[in-house]
C-alpha cells in the first residue's frame, strides 16, 4: 500500500493517532478520503479569483516544515492570530487534531504526523494546482508571488536565484514583490529583475540618494471584466534586517503614505479592486489596514504564518498564504460596482503525496537540481531528533548550529539569526547537505569569532528582541529572536526595550554574565561589510564530522516570562 | 556635477533655508526638557495644536548617520493662512536643533526635506508657526537600531 492509497483510506477515520476528539466538528477535507479533488474541491464565486503564494524560500522540492509551537503578540494583537499556535490553534479554527489540516497547520505531534501524512510543497504541485484552478476560471485568475522567492536553499545559492527564477517563470506570475531577493545585490537583482516576464513590484523601494521611485510600484490588469490594481510592497527593513552594503542604491521603509498614494491613483486610473502584495509581515499589514484605506485584499508575507481563514480589518481581507511551498491560498472575489460584494476563500495545503506533480514543472526541476544531486544527497549524520527552527527561541536545528559554532570556533557563546526559513528533519534521517543548506543558505555565512562585553551582549539582546516584540507592529522587523548557545536568559517580551533581558548566564560556569567582563562570541549572517570568518555550513559541516549522531533536547535556557 | 542633494542638503519643494543645521559639539546629550525649551522659544509661549503640520520620517533609520525628514503644512500660503517657518528638532541628539525653515509667499507651498543625524532612538519633532500666530506640531519616533536578525 503506498502513502497514497494509505491516505485515502485512514483519513477518512478523522483520527489517526487517536485524536480523543470524538464529536467535533471536522473539516470536509479530513473527513473524507484525502485526494487532489477534495484539496482543491472549490465552489467557485464571482469574477476573480486571486492565487497566493508567498515565501518558499527556494523549496523546488516538498519538504518537511514543523510550524511553530511559540509564536507570541505583544499589544493589542496578543492573543489574536497569528499569534495562536498548537493545541489553542487547532481549537479556534475548529480542526480535528491529527488530521491533516492539523499536521499542516500546527506543530501538535508533528513528528508522528510528518511520517502519516508526508512532506509539503514542491513546485510541480503548485503548478498543478494553477493549472486546475486556471483552467476552472480562466480569464479570471491574477497570480501573486510574495516574495522571499529566489533565497533559502543549495542549488538557489549556487545559481544565484536562477533556479527559481525559471522554474517560477514556468508557473507565469503576474507579479511579484521582494525581501531576500535583495540579498543577491543590486546587480544581480537588477538582471534578474530585467528578464522577468512579469513586473517586479516595490511601491516602498527608492533611491537612497535621490529619494526617488527605484521600482513600479503598481501594475493593472483585466480580470473577469474588472480593472484590478496590484501594489507592490517590499520589505520595509530589507536594509537594516540584512546588509545594507549588498544593496546601497536602494532606501525602503513602511511609507505608508506611498500607499495611500498609490491606492488614491490607482482608484482615480479606474480600478476597482485594489490589492497589495505585501512583504510587510503580517503584524504591519493588519495595522496598515487599520491606516490606509481603499485596499480591497492585503495579500501578506514576510511572517511565514498561515491562516486558514481570512483577518478582516474593516473592508480589507488579509490573506496569509504560509511558507516553504506549504500552501497556496485561493481567493475568490465577487467585484461589483467597484467594491467586493463576496468572497470565498481557501487556504489549499500541498501534500505533495496526494496532488499529482506537473510533468513539465517536474521536469524542470530535475533539470535544474541535476548538477548538484550527488552534493545534495551527501549524508553528514544522523538525528535522533527532529530538527527545527521556526519559534519565537531557539529551535534544535538553531541548537545544533550553535554547538557547532561553539565547539569548532571555540567561543564562549554563540549567536545564530532568527530567521523563520529553513526545513524540518525527521528523528532517525540523515541530515544531508540539502537539509543544512535549508538552514543557511545565503549570501553573507561568514561565521565571526570575536569578543564582546557582557553589556553588549545585553544590547544587542535587547536591540533584537525589540524589534520583535515592540508594540507598534511598524517598528517590527518579523524575524524571531536571535538563538543563543552557551547562555540563558529570562525575557519578557511585554516590557520595555532595556528591560525585557535578564539572567543573563554563562551556561559553563552557571555564573550570571557580567556587564564589564568580555566573553568570546561566535556567530553568523552578521550585516556587516567585511566580516571574516568560514562559511557557517563549513562550521557545522565540520561538527557534524566530528558527531556522526546528534541528538538534541529541547531548549531549556530561555525562560519567558510576562 | 558631482554634488549631490545629500552632501548640499538641499531643499525639495521651494523653501528657503535659514536653518541652524548645527550638530554634534555639544558636550551632553539633550533630552526632552531641552527640546521643550527649544519649542516654547520658537511657539512664544503658544501651546501647539495637533493637525496641518505633518512630518514624515522612517520608523527605523536604515542609516542613522543620514536620516531622511519631510514635512508639509497644509495652507493656502497666502494672506492669513500662511506659514511663517517650521523647525526641526531631534529631541535625543547632543544639540536637539535640526534646521528652521522660513517660508514666504513666493514659496507657493510650506514642504521641505532634509537630512539629519540621529545620535540614537529618539523623538524627532516638526513645528509650525502661522503668520497668524498659532503654531502646530508633530512627531514621530525615529529607531536606530544594530540590525541584522530579520527573517
Amino acid at each position: 500500500m503506498n502513502r497514497r492509497e494509505f491516505l485515502a483510506a485512514t483519513a477518512a477515520l478523522g483520527a489517526i493517532t487517536g485524536s480523543g476528539m470524538a464529536g467535533r466538528w471536522a473539516h470536509a477535507a479530513a473527513r473524507q478520503a484525502l485526494s487532489e479533488d477534495t484539496l482543491l474541491d472549490f465552489q467557485p464565486l464571482g469574477n476573480v479569483t486571486l492565487v497566493h503564494l508567498t515565501d518558499i524560500h527556494g523549496q523546488l522540492m516538498p519538504v518537511y516544515f514543523r510550524e511553530p509551537s511559540t509564536n507570541l503578540g505583544v499589544g493589542k494583537v496578543a492573543g489574536l492570530p497569528p499569534h495562536v499556535t498548537g493545541a489553542d490553534f487547532l481549537k479556534l479554527y475548529d480542526i480535528e487534531a491529527a488530521s491533516p489540516d492539523a499536521y499542516a497547520l500546527t506543530s501538535e505531534d508533528f513528528t508522528a504526523l510528518a511520517k502519516t501524512y508526508g512532506r509539503m510543497g514542491g513546485l510541480d504541485r503548485i503548478a498543478t494546482v494553477l493549472k486546475r484552478i486556471r483552467s476552472e476560471r480562466q480569464d479570471r485568475t491574477l497570480f501573486l508571488d510574495g516574495g522571499d522567492t529566489w533565497q533559502g536553499s543549495y542549488t538557489a545559492l549556487q545559481t544565484k536565484g536562477q533556479d527559481m527564477v525559471d522554474a517560477m517563470n514556468l508557473l507565469k506570475p503576474d507579479a511579484m514583490t521582494g525581501h531576500w531577493e535583495f540579498t543577491y545585490g543590486t546587480d544581480r537583482v537588477k538582471e534578474i529583475v530585467g528578464g522577468l516576464p512579469f513586473p517586479f513590484l516595490g511601491g516602498n523601494i527608492f533611491d537612497a540618494e535621490w529619494d526617488e521611485p527605484a521600482f513600479d510600484a503598481y501594475k493593472m490588469f483585466d480580470r473577469g471584466g474588472v480593472k484590478i490594481a496590484v501594489i507592490g510592497q517590499a520589505f520595509p527593513y530589507t536594509p537594516i534586517a540584512n546588509p545594507r552594503w549588498l544593496i546601497p542604491e536602494w532606501s525602503f521603509g513602511v511609507r505608508e503614505e506611498e500607499i495611500a498614494k498609490h491606492v488614491a491613483a490607482a482608484r482615480a486610473e479606474g480600478a476597482q479592486l485594489v490589492v497589495l502584495l505585501s512583504h510587510n509581515g503580517f503584524d504591519v499589514d493588519r495595522a496598515l489596514a487599520g491606516r490606509v484605506s481603499g485596499i480591497d485584499v492585503i495579500l501578506t508575507g514576510h511572517t511565514h504564518d498561515a491562516l486558514p481563514e481570512p483577518v478582516v480589518v474593516g473592508k480589507t481581507l488579509l490573506i496569509a498564504s504560509g511558507s516553504h511551498g506549504k500552501f497556496v491560498s485561493r481567493l475568490d472575489l465577487d467585484v461589483r460596482e467597484g467594491e467586493v460584494k463576496d468572497y470565498r476563500h481557501r487556504l489549499i495545503p500541498i501534500f505533495s503525496d496526494v496532488i499529482q506533480p506537473d510533468e513539465e514543472v517536474a521536469a524542470a526541476v530535475k533539470t535544474a537540481r541535476a548538477p548538484f544531486e550527488a552534493e545534495l544527497g551527501r549524508e553528514l549524520a544522523t538525528t535522533e531528533s527532529l530538527l527545527y527552527r521556526r519559534g519565537n527561541f531557539n529551535g534544535t536545528f538553531d541548537d545544533l548550529i550553535c554547538q557547532a559554532l561553539l565547539e569548532v570556533r571555540e567561543a564562549d557563546i554563540a549567536l545564530s539569526p532568527g530567521f523563520r526559513w529553513g526545513t524540518s528533519v525527521l528523528p532517525g534521517e540523515k541530515i544531508t547537505v540539502e537539509d543544512l543548506h535549508n538552514a543557511c543558505a545565503m549570501t553573507y555565512p561568514a561565521a565571526y569569532r570575536s569578543t564582546m562585553t557582557g553589556k553588549t551582549l545585553k544590547d544587542i539582546m535587547e536591540d533584537v528582541a525589540d524589534n520583535l516584540f515592540n508594540k507598534d507592529p511598524y517598528y517590527q522587523q518579523g524575524g524571531d529572536m536571535v538563538r543563543v548557545g552557551g547562555m540563558g536568559y529570562t525575557i519578557d517580551p511585554n516590557a520595555e526595550i532595556g528591560g525585557r533581558i535578564s539572567q543573563m548566564t554563562l551556561l559553563k560556569s552557571g555564573e550570571p554574565i557580567d556587564p564589564a567582563t568580555e566573553y568570546t562570541v561566535t556567530g553568523w549572517a552578521s550585516v556587516n561589510e567585511g566580516t571574516e570568518g568560514p562559511p557557517i555550513w563549513e562550521v557545522v559541516e565540520d561538527y557534524l564530522g566530528r558527531h556522526p549522531v546528534v541528538r538534541l533536547e529541547e531548549n531549556r535556557s530561555v525562560k519567558v516570562i510576562g | 556635477m558631482n554634488i549631490n542633494r545629500r552632501q548640499l542638503f538641499l531643499l525639495s519643494a521651494g523653501a528657503a533655508l535659514a536653518g541652524t543645521g548645527a550638530i554634534g559639539v555639544a558636550p551632553a546629550y539633550a533630552d526632552a526638557p531641552a527640546a521643550d525649551k527649544r519649542i516654547a522659544e520658537f511657539a512664544g509661549g503658544k501651546a501647539p495644536a495637533t493637525g496641518k503640520i505633518t512630518l514624515t520620517a522612517p520608523e527605523i533609520a536604515e542609516n542613522g548617520n543620514t536620516v531622511p525628514v519631510a514635512v508639509k503644512v497644509d495652507s493656502a500660503m497666502e494672506g492669513d493662512d500662511m506659514v511663517e517657518s517650521v523647525m526641526i528638532l531631534a529631541e535625543g541628539n547632543p544639540n536637539p536643533d535640526v534646521a528652521t525653515f522660513h517660508f514666504t509667499a513666493m514659496s507657493g507651498a510650506a514642504e521641505a526635506t532634509t537630512r539629519m543625524r540621529l545620535a540614537k532612538t529618539q523623538n524627532v519633532i516638526a513645528v509650525a508657526r502661522m503668520a497668524d500666530g498659532s503654531v502646530y506640531m508633530d512627531r514621530k519616533e525615529v529607531k536606530v537600531t544594530i540590525g541584522g536578525c530579520g527573517g
